[in-house]
């Protein structure tokens, strides 16, 4: 099968869409002409024109509840927020009109957009180098998207545009350019399955985006040394789907949970209660975490590195869970 | 015009150039990370404005700070170790480019979220009203911001109390690769002050003089009580808009077109022909502000990094027993 990369796999996902559906639309700052702050959208705007391809003016809470509006009267808009750190400004229509319409209303009205946002890190300091996803997970009637794969990248997005409600679609700006196989026919992945990636008998790793990634380099490792590692991608934050979850653990008794965020409160939290909730009578060893460290990200190059977790923790954690 | 004061304007402009020049040797070199947008071609705002403030009006810019910073006379050599993310930088090394401060020179920072500062800026102008002091805030932010929500809110909220504010825009037409035509209803930015009921001015930008002079008249308007101003400088950025910025939204005739009014060539240029100073008096001042550039990128190279063991310093100024930092 062919290899492309994650960015490539979006856009094959946008550019389809767009060719399959007249309603389908992006907007947001810099991607036309520009084409983006991460490349992406790069392209679009000749193929598909400015009525299609909006640039827009640094405005993220117009941008998101105009979004809404598009979208309550039928089109399907994708807005870009050029990074999740950015989106906290329009945080207010996300969470307090977006999420809520389908339900306040009594099931009237639907807001059938994609946010798609990249986060990530490099260097960027304190308020451009957040893990954010949580604040989007938290929220009833979002749904919130975070593959790894250019696979599921694409399969996602498809549906993600396909789908009436409103999607927070969030990239890792570290994986834009990472390649895997994409298939040349369509597909879609649905939303809220999570995946087993990799079979294993000896532990869980659970974890989703750029750490699955690295949870499976990590399996890879450990398979040399006779350590069987099962690796489950989440990709969908909400709803989370822990079926696979719970087999898994069933299977293996020894879980590490692995995320970027920070730990308090965060997406490991979940899904370690969730385990213990709904595995409790399985686990032989308490549920591992590895997250990032309680800090506001600093630009130092060292300090960073030391302040996000990297393939070295997970391996870590395993090594630990399995003592 | 002063002579002396000729002279140092013209310092801390070629300063400003050399020493963000040494930023993109830097950045080439990967001792410089992260996002790193340059000034050259709007020092002029930076030099002429701050220099009608006085030492203790409070300042509060975005992510496009090194001009600022330089101009209101933090030290080149801690702002270079900043960017070289130094435990010897301004933000010992966390903040980098973006985020340049000293709060012992009122200088509170630069921001990186378009227009999230400006409500600071009101803040820093109410505590003054509320003590009753004679400082004033200035708020330094880009054409761009003017589209967001915090600007509308902070103009409306100084306006009706009256607050000791100056809004300094930094129209340089591009918010990085859109045309100010393409993303704002009026390309003349001032005009919007009379929404607010304030007074508005524009002036060119890229002369020092004409900058100094309109800030300030804002300065004598804003410290006589009659509330914030807003003020347009038009300017223009002769780099990307960061070092990752393929620069495909405008023409090399449009750049040469602005490059001609060269705030540092032109304000040498007219000096010397008004015998104001010579030119090799000029050359003296540039050749110092070189060796400080200079002297700063190797006081950032000999500079330590920050110790592992000061990750978790400074999340709380005021500590409660054992935080949830801890380095694993
Ligand atoms: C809230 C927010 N949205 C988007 C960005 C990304 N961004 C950084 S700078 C910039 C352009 C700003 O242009 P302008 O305000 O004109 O200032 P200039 O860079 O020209 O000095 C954008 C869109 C951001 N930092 N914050």
């Amino acid at each position: 099968m062919r290899t492309i990369t994650v960015r490539q796999a979006i856009q094959e996902a946008l550019r389809e869409e767009m060719r399959r559906d007249e309603n389908v639309f992006l907007m947001g700052e810099d991607i036309a002409y520009y084409g983006s702050a991460y490349g992406v959208t790069k392209g679009f705007v000749d193929e598909f024109g400015e009525k299609r391809v909006k640039d827009t003016p640094i405005s993220e809470t117009a941008i998101i509840g105009a979004a809404t509006g598009a979208a309550l009267a039928g089109l399907r808009p994708i807005p870009e927020i050029m990074s999740i750190n950015f989106a906290l400004q329009a945080l207010d229509q996300v969470i307090n009109h977006s999420a809520k319409m389908s339900y306040m209303f009594g099931g009237q009205m639907k807001v059938p957009m994609v946010l798609r946002t990249p986060s990530g890190w490099s260097q960027l300091a304190a308020t451009h180098s957040q893990t954010l996803e949580l604040l989007f997970a938290y929220i009833p009637g979002l749904k919130v998207v975070m593959p790894s794969t250019p696979y599921d990248h694409k399969g996602l997005l498809k549906s993600a545009i396909r789908d009436d409600d409103p999607v927070i679609f969030i990239e890792h700006a570290l994986i834009y350019g990472a390649k895997g196989e994409v298939p040349e026919e369509e597909y879609l992945v649905p939303i809220g399955k999570s995946v087993v990636r990799r079979p294993g008998k000896d532990v869980t790793v659970v974890s989703y985006s750029r750490m699955a990634m690295l949870a499976m380099e990590a399996a890879n490792d450990l398979a040399a040394e006779g350590i069987d590692v099962e690796v489950i991608d989440l990709r969908t934050l909400r709803p989370l789907d822990m079926e696979p979850v719970i087999e898994s653990v069933k299977k293996t008794n020894r879980v590490v949970v692995a995320e970027e965020g920070w730990k308090t409160y965060g997406i490991g939290a979940e899904v370690q209660s969730r385990i213990y909730e709904e595995a409790f009578d399985y686990i032989d060893a308490p549920v591992r975490r590895v997250a990032g460290i309680e800090v506001p990200a600093p630009y130092n190059k060292h300090l960073e590195m030391a302040a996000y977790p990297h393939k070295a923790n997970i391996v870590a954690a395993i090594r630990e869970v399995l003592k | 015009m002063d002579k002396q004061l000729a002279l140092e304007w013209y310092r801390k402009m070629a300063l400003i150039r050399r020493f963000e020049e040494k930023c993109a040797e830097g950045y080439a070199y990967a001792k410089i990370g992260g996002f790193l947008h340059l000034y050259i071609g709007q020092e002029a705002v930076a030099v002429g404005a701050i220099s009608a403030l006085n030492d203790d009006d409070d300042i509060v810019t975005h992510y496009r700070d090194h001009g600022h910073a330089i101009a209101r006379g933090l030290d080149t050599n801690s702002l270079m170790a900043e960017l070289y993310g130094k435990a010897t930088g301004c933000s010992k090394g966390r903040g980098g480019s973006m985020h340049f401060a000293d709060a012992s020179k009122h200088f509170w920072g630069g921001y990186a979220l378009v227009g999230a500062h400006l409500p600071i800026a009101v803040g820093l102008a109410m505590a003054s009203q509320y003590r009753g002091e004679d400082r004033l805030a200035m708020a330094i932010f880009g054409d761009g911001s003017t589209n967001n929500g915090g600007f509308h809110e902070s103009l409306n909220m100084a306006a009706v109390f009256k607050l000791p504010v100056i809004f300094l825009i930094e129209n340089n037409l591009y918010s990085m690769g859109v045309a100010l035509q393409r993303d704002s209803a009026i390309s003349d930015l001032y005009k919007r002050a009379a929404s607010y009921g304030i007074l508005g001015e524009a002036f060119d930008g890229m002369d020092v003089e004409a900058t100094h002079e309109a800030t300030k008249r804002a300065v004598a308007h804003v410290r006589a009580g009659n509330g914030p101003v807003l003020l347009e400088a038009k300017t223009y950025r002769f780099r990307g808009h960061s070092m990752a910025d393929p620069e495909m939204y405008r023409s090399k005739e449009e750049v040469e077109f602005w490059k001609q009014k060269d705030p540092i060539v032109t304000w040498k240029a007219r000096c010397v022909e008004a015998g104001i100073a010579t030119a090799a008096e000029f050359d003296e001042v540039e050749a110092a502000a070189n060796r400080e550039a200079e002297e700063s990128v190797k006081f950032a190279d000999e500079s330590p990094e920050p110790e592992l063991s000061t990750l978790c310093d400074n999340i709380y100024a005021n500590p409660i027993g054992q935080t949830d930092c801890q380095l694993v």
